[in-house]
């Protein structure tokens, strides 16, 4: 006696975490019953395989189900079909744009295209996740990428408001977009050893100091974008590379000013341009940060120098990124 | 002309996009009611239309009003080609009908299409202004209140129960007209929608305007149900029972402001009528199909003790073969009827040349008067000293029983759809009694005239009637009425339980109020309903009958089968359980009339199988009594399906029952005497197991105490027989281990073996889980609010291919135990949880498919507090008996033909006087005793509300442990603080569904109407919804989202007394196609946490409505 038709709707729609999770990880019912078992619940609750298989039936076809409301979050507040308390539609929200790390820092700074999506294989492959769930975040980060795109105002602000995530997680979707947008290239062996978290904080400084949000709230352009003015006004910058003398004074105002206060002096001269050399000169982060200070101040004491603001604005973020990036 | 119907279109939101090109829709509403409709101006380009329209306004008589439902219909504008439909919203208006209930209907409506379900939603605000009407002679009954619930509403108080009101009205399928073969499948449905809401409309007016004829002001117990009878018809049909109740908070009795007729009908006291025939063609019911309840009991009585006149009065019966006649009683030995009404109506019948099939079964229920009672009575009326405490009928005994008698026999139909009664209502229950017939379908040939129905329902309420008297009843109580449709063959089957009133409610204070008040105090408490109502010495069966084991001074049955819920007052031993028996018969295809023989001849084996089910399972869980009891045969084209589903308790007036104990028919067989010794282990270790579960240990009693002064009777045997049957083919049945000791199951072959096998198949509940059917678990008091309404669906195909009893039994009992072992995995969140009412039906849509339905509702209970509150519910119980006693007793029954026939004003008002001057009390000191108990109730909530306090601290721990990810404070506080981006409304408010009458821990504050809702569902993509599963799924829950929209557009925050009365589901997966029907109806409720009432001052329930709901199921 076979049940063709088999289901169970509450008025409250029931949600198991567990089932959630399997179905979002991109498992099949077979598979997801398969996991159950493992997961020794039949012993626990006395039940039967059958009964293990019609609930996850059920669960599977609620997701389903729901999904096309998860794809716009405040529909699912709005929407009559389905009775969810408020803290289990978050939870659905929540975990439904969660994503793996170690896949968005595969895919930071890449076009989220259909040319990508196709490479997703690969990238299931290299890290472990299966294949449907890379599909799903590629198209979360594709979908908040694309309703965000236009619009004016801070990126991660937005992105909450859209898609009603937790702020943490609006941030780190705000840092993707950012970086899909700009297009940094992430993908270098110099920055292999950059983990997405690392990326994401970049972005957050970037997006804090250099974006037009930063200086005007009601800026007409996106945060994602950085101001063509600015990256203009960089050029200005360029003096205090490409002037010699302007070098030595800044470096000497540096040097002066740091005496006795960091450890490895000697090698401070070697450290201005590139930064990265620090870490195998074992600095720590107190004097990386103190450097920076002095190196972000020291201009104004240039005579000549006119950009001061700009070279401020252009450093907070920098330094910040640097001791982000600076870590073992 | 009385009444405006205002409507006003706001707004849509998440239309569905009807332009490909542009990805957005050009919406329009179109607003229509009755012939009238008004249209919105097109929105273009938008999914999210702002129309904010004029009011278009209606003007229309109240019989529209009631009859038509408001038609909202979304179309997408289309310059070049016809508008499409993006979807249909109806509403019913008559909430807005009376007063007391909902003012406006305001909310966001899902938008639904019969093919593509839910697309989008509406809002739509809708207002009535009515006007008094003064004539006379009109037929609307604007005005009388509608409730699903059986029992007196929570804030109402029932001033005079009336009694049975039915009515059905009938018309074409519009699936089966001929148009259906050019019009499309959504026109199709939607005009069966169409009609099934305008034949609900006209039916529930009918029924209001028998209700005002009586002078009552509501309907209480009120169940509908549709027949669809395919080719020869649709009929859509109702009972319930008419009351006037008083709203609680209200001190002067509240009449609907337009039930002017009310006044006018008093002069016709119905009863007194000597004509029949003038009244029914009176002004005031014109209408042809009332005759029957209002037919003079004159006639009535006629028909009954003599030649059946109405009986007759079916021609139309198909000229059938006469089916057996059968009577069961659960503890009783062979039946000799001594009720000569039973007899001579069976005789009759047998002997008639109509022979309509009917099967029926009577099984005994009662309880004795208490004894203080018995000897106040006798003191009172022979002034003789005590001691007579057995003998029953004490002459005052007689008197009493005449009162009531008479005043009941005036009616019709003495019957009662309600469930639960205010304490001291029962006096006894005598047994379930039922009938059932099998009709031909035949085709409508005029609608306005749907006698051959009528009279076919006629005919098997007089036989239940008759069975109730057989049980020296005169009212049936938890009566209820169904229809099982296959092809042209229909069972119709009435079941109730008989039952003796109080004769302090059949009286208009012509009692002695002294007098009245002494039975009360004497009464003794929780037992007095147990006591048999009939004759010992002159039993209508023999039965096994001993002292009650409560007050030890009545005589009890051993068994208790009962149709009600277990009465508040009643004295219960442990928990109860939902005991089920299941049963499946095959039967030869067959046409018409053989069909309709073989049926019959099956049916009274399957009603005598059924019961041995119930009662051996009964016996096995240590139990004594059932209560909900409801017996469903379904009938398929070559099987019966029997499923009784009951609540089983141990009633502590009831002796305990005996063990099962099994006898083997083949002696001095070694291996054969070891099997059954095995069994007969098993069967006592699950006995002994199931006493622990249900915690079933009665006090121990001497036997001396109890003695036995009784005659046993020679043997106990649960068959009997009347007289009819053993005049015909039914006495070859060989049903002789009936016969035997009630307790001993014989096993002479491998059918008696597998019969107990499937005894033994029963699993009990996981731990932390409970079951019953009926409102209340018994022994479970400590609900907390947190509850879980469901329905569940399986449909199965029996595979077999030469299946037998045997194995379609085996398949039926794993379909109903795996949908149960489903359920209790499912809510396993909610231990420790009961499932209460829980409710199956049975289908057999096609050849080798049963389709069961599964609604009932989890209630989570706090365990700690379940283990020492033994001593609280007592007396929690004892506290709100009191204020039952003061706010709701006062109802006597208006059965009368007198006092108030002949004071012609007024009629409510009369009532509460007679009430309150019948009581003996002065005015003044009721009032104080009114303060008493509302200062118990409050000691109550106050309690409940520390309970409640104590329950959110301890599950507060248990959450952090348990839920290792849960949502992140910050998000909820967000999701909270900012929920929407702008432009967009705040989020949905909580409605709660339930089938029960009451939510645990709250307090229904206001009933906003009836919702009575049926929708078709249909697809021609089955494969792409996600078949059968997917389609049924998501139709259920736009069900579910329909009803809970218009709760909530009514101001409301739960239906309670919910139930899903059809769920007709059929499918063609060759041509990838599904159809599905769902009739659902319940009360719109305004609920309140009591412990908000607490906390906060008395408010505005509406302002309380949104928070009141939030804290609903986590699972």
């Amino acid at each position: 006696m076979s049940s063709d038709l088999d289901v169970f709707v509450g008025n409250t729609t029931l949600i198991d975490e567990e089932v959630y999770r399997l179905w979002l990880d991109g498992h099949s019912v077979a598979e997801a019953v398969a996991r159950r078992l493992r997961g020794g619940l039949l012993e626990r609750e006395a039940t039967s395989v059958a009964v293990l298989q019609s609930d996850t039936r059920d669960h599977y076809r609620t997701f389903q189900m729901l999904e096309r409301l998860l794809h716009a979050p405040p529909r699912l507040l709005q929407q009559l079909l389905f009775q969810i308390p408020p803290e289990r539609q978050a939870l659905l929200v929540q975990r439904y744009y969660a994503f793996d790390e170690a896949l968005a820092r595969e895919l930071l700074g890449k076009k989220l295209s259909k040319g990508t999506k196709k490479e997703l294989d690969e990238v299931s492959a290299r890290t472990g996740v299966g294949i449907r769930s890379c599909r799903r975040q590629f198209d979360n980060f594709k979908r908040v990428f694309k309703a965000v795109e236009e619009l004016r105002g801070p990126l991660a602000e937005n992105i909450q408001q859209l898609f009603l995530l937790p702020p943490s997680l609006a941030r780190d979707y705000a840092a993707i977009v950012f970086f899909a947008n700009s297009r940094f290239e992430t993908g270098k062996r110099r920055l292999q050893f950059l983990s997405f978290g690392d990326f994401a904080a970049c972005a957050q400084s970037m997006m804090a100091h250099w974006s037009q949000g930063a200086l005007a709230p009601e800026a007409a352009e996106p945060d994602g974008d950085l101001p063509k003015s600015f990256l203009q006004d960089l050029k200005e910058l360029k003096v205090l590379v490409t002037d010699k003398d302007l070098l030595d004074q800044h470096k000497s105002l540096v040097c002066s000013a740091l005496r006795g206060k960091i450890s490895v002096y000697n090698e401070l001269e070697a450290n201005f341009k590139v930064i990265e050399p620090c870490r195998s000169d074992k600095w720590s982060p107190g004097d990386l940060r103190l450097f920076l200070q002095h190196y972000t101040a020291a201009p104004r004491n240039l005579p000549g120098f006119r950009h001061q603001a700009l070279w401020e604005r252009y450093m907070a973020a920098i330094s910040a990124c640097l001791l982000r990036m600076f870590h073992d | 002309m009385p009444g405006k119907l205002k409507v006003k279109i706001v707004a849509g939101r998440h239309l569905p996009v009807m332009d490909r090109a542009s990805d957005l829709t050009d919406a329009f509403v179109e607003v229509k009611f009755g012939n009238t409709t008004f249209k919105t101006d097109v929105y273009p380009k938008s999914l999210n239309p702002q129309w904010n329209s004029e009011w278009f306004k209606f003007e229309v008589d109240d019989e529209e009003l009631q009859d038509e439902p408001l038609q909202i219909t979304v179309l997408d504008h289309d310059t070049y080609s016809a508008n499409d439909a993006i979807g249909k919203v109806y509403i019913d208006i008559d909430p807005l009908l009376y007063s007391e209930a909902a003012t406006v209907i305001s909310g966001w409506f899902p938008i639904y299409d019969t093919i593509h379900g839910i697309r989008g939603e509406i809002n739509v605000v809708v207002k009535v202004d009515l006007f008094n009407d003064l004539n006379r002679f009109r037929q609307s009954s604007c005005g009388v209140k509608f409730f699903c619930t059986t029992s007196i509403p929570k804030c109402y108080r029932a001033v005079v129960i009336h009694g049975f009101v039915e009515e059905l009205v009938v018309n074409e399928d519009p699936e089966y007209q001929w148009i259906d073969r050019i019009r499309t499948p959504r026109a199709s449905n939607e005009a069966r929608q169409r009609l099934i809401s305008l034949m609900s409309g006209e039916l529930q007016r009918k029924i209001g305007l028998k209700v005002l004829e009586m002078r009552g002001n509501a309907v209480v117990g009120y169940l509908q149900c549709f027949d669809l009878e395919g080719e020869s018809g649709l009929v859509v049909r109702a009972i319930g029972t008419a009351c006037t109740l008083d709203k609680l908070s209200n001190t002067s009795a509240f009449l609907p402001a337009c039930n002017s007729p009310s006044k006018e009908m008093k002069e016709i006291p119905f009863n007194e009528d000597p004509n029949p025939n003038t009244y029914s063609s009176g002004p005031s019911t014109p209408l042809k199909n009332q005759t029957y309840s209002f037919s003079p009991s004159k006639s009535y009585s006629r028909q009954s003790s003599s030649s059946d006149t109405d009986l007759s009065l079916t021609p139309k019966t198909a000229p059938s073969p006469q089916g057996p006649r059968i009577f069961l009683f659960p503890s009783s030995p062979t039946l000799s009827c001594d009720s000569p009404h039973l007899k001579k109506s069976c005789l009759l019948l047998s002997g008639s040349s109509i022979k309509p099939l009917h099967s029926s079964h009577v099984s005994p229920v009662v309880l004795r008067k208490s004894v203080s009672f018995t000897e106040e009575l006798l003191l009172a009326a022979s002034g003789m000293g005590s001691g007579s405490a057995g003998k029953e009928g004490g002459p005052f005994k007689t008197l009493l029983r005449q009162q009531t008698q008479s005043a009941l026999e005036q009616r019709e139909f003495p019957f009662f759809t309600l469930t639960t009664f205010p304490p001291g209502f029962l006096v006894h229950v005598g047994g379930v009694v039922s009938a059932r017939s099998v009709k031909l379908l035949d085709r409508i040939h005029n609608p306005d005239e749907p006698e051959t129905r009528d009279a076919w329902w006629a005919e098997i309420r007089q036989e239940i009637k008759s069975h109730a008297k057989a049980l020296g009843c005169h009212a049936v109580v938890g009566y209820s009425e169904s229809t099982s449709i296959c092809e042209e063959v229909c069972i119709l089957s009435a079941s109730g339980t008989a039952a003796v009133l109080n004769p302090r409610f059949l009286q208009d204070g012509t009692m002695e109020g002294c007098l009245e008040q002494r039975i009360e105090e004497a009464s003794p408490p929780g037992c007095g309903f147990c006591h048999i109502p009939y004759d010992e010495l002159n039993m209508p069966f023999p039965a096994h009958l001993t002292y009650c084991y409560n007050c030890r001074k009545q005589k009890v049955p051993d068994v208790l089968f009962t149709t009600i819920d277990l009465p508040v007052e009643a004295i219960v031993v442990g928990k109860g359980c939902l005991i089920q028996a299941r049963l499946c018969r095959l039967k030869k295809k067959a046409q018409a009339e053989a069909n309709a023989t073989s049926i019959s001849n099956l049916l009274p084996f399957m009603e005598y199988e059924v019961h041995t089910q119930l009662m051996n399972k009964l016996k096995l869980r240590g139990m004594n009594a059932l209560f909900g009891l409801r017996i469903q045969i379904t009938v398929g084209e070559n099987m019966l399906m029997g499923l009784a589903s009951a609540t089983g308790v141990y009633l502590a007036a009831l002796p305990t029952p005996g063990g099962i104990q099994i006898a083997g028919k083949t002696p001095n067989d070694g291996t054969y005497e070891q099997h059954i010794s095995h069994m007969q282990k098993k069967i006592n270790d699950t006995i002994a197991k199931n006493k622990e579960l249900y915690e079933i240990n009665p006090p121990e009693l001497p036997e001396e105490i109890i003695g036995s002064p009784i005659p046993e009777p020679r043997q106990r045997s649960r068959l009997l027989r009347s007289q009819s049957e053993s005049s015909d083919e039914v006495t070859e049945l060989d049903l002789s281990h009936g016969k035997k000791d009630a307790f001993v199951l014989e096993i002479d072959d491998t059918d008696a073996m597998e019969d107990v096998h499937s005894l033994l198949t029963d699993v009990p509940p996981p731990s932390g889980f409970y079951s019953c059917n009926t409102e209340i678990m018994p022994g479970i008091n400590n609900w907390t609010p947190e509850i879980q309404m469901f329905t569940a669906v399986r449909v199965s195909r029996l595979s077999n291919i030469n299946p037998t009893n045997q194995t379609l039994n085996k398949n039926f009992n794993d379909l109903c135990e795996n949908l149960l072992k489903s359920l209790y995995f499912k809510l396993r969140s909610m231990v420790p949880c009961c499932l209460c009412h829980v409710n199956f039906t049975v289908a057999l849509p096609e050849d080798e498919l049963v389709q069961i339905a599964v609604t009932a509702v989890a209630i989570t209970y706090d365990k700690n507090q379940a283990l020492q509150a033994n001593k609280a519910p007592t007396e929690k119980s004892q506290q709100r008996a009191s204020t039952d006693n003061e706010e709701q007793l006062q109802f006597p029954l208006e059965l009368c033909s007198d006092p108030l026939s002949s004071q012609p004003f007024s009629p409510a008002k009369e009532v509460l006087e007679g009430a309150s001057s019948h009581t003996g009390i002065p005015a003044a000191q009721r009032a104080t005793s009114v303060d008493y108990s509302s200062f118990a109730d409050r000691c109550n909530s106050w309690i409940e509300l520390i309970k409640l306090k104590a329950q959110t601290i301890r599950r507060g721990s248990i959450k952090t442990t348990t839920s290792l990810e849960k949502a992140s404070p910050l998000a909820e506080g967000y999701l909270r603080h900012r929920s929407v981006p702008s432009g967009t409304n705040s989020t949905v408010s909580v409605v709660k569904m339930t089938p029960l009458s009451f939510l645990p821990g709250a307090k229904i504050t206001k009933y906003l109407g009836i919702i009575n809702m049926f929708f078709i569902r249909e697809t021609t993509s089955l494969r792409e919804e996600g078949g059968v599963s997917g389609f049924l799924h998501a139709f259920i829950a736009e069900v579910f989202a329909m009803v809970r929209a218009h709760v909530a557009a009514l101001g409301g925050n739960a239906v309670v007394s919910y139930i899903m009365k059809q769920c007709v589901f059929m499918e063609n997966p060759n041509k990838n196609q599904a159809q599905c029907l769902i009739n659902v109806s319940g009360d719109a409720v305004v609920f309140v946490r009591e412990s908000e009432l607490e906390v906060l001052p008395p408010q505005p329930a509406a302002a309380a409505q949104p928070t009141g709901a939030a804290g609903d199921v986590t699972t």
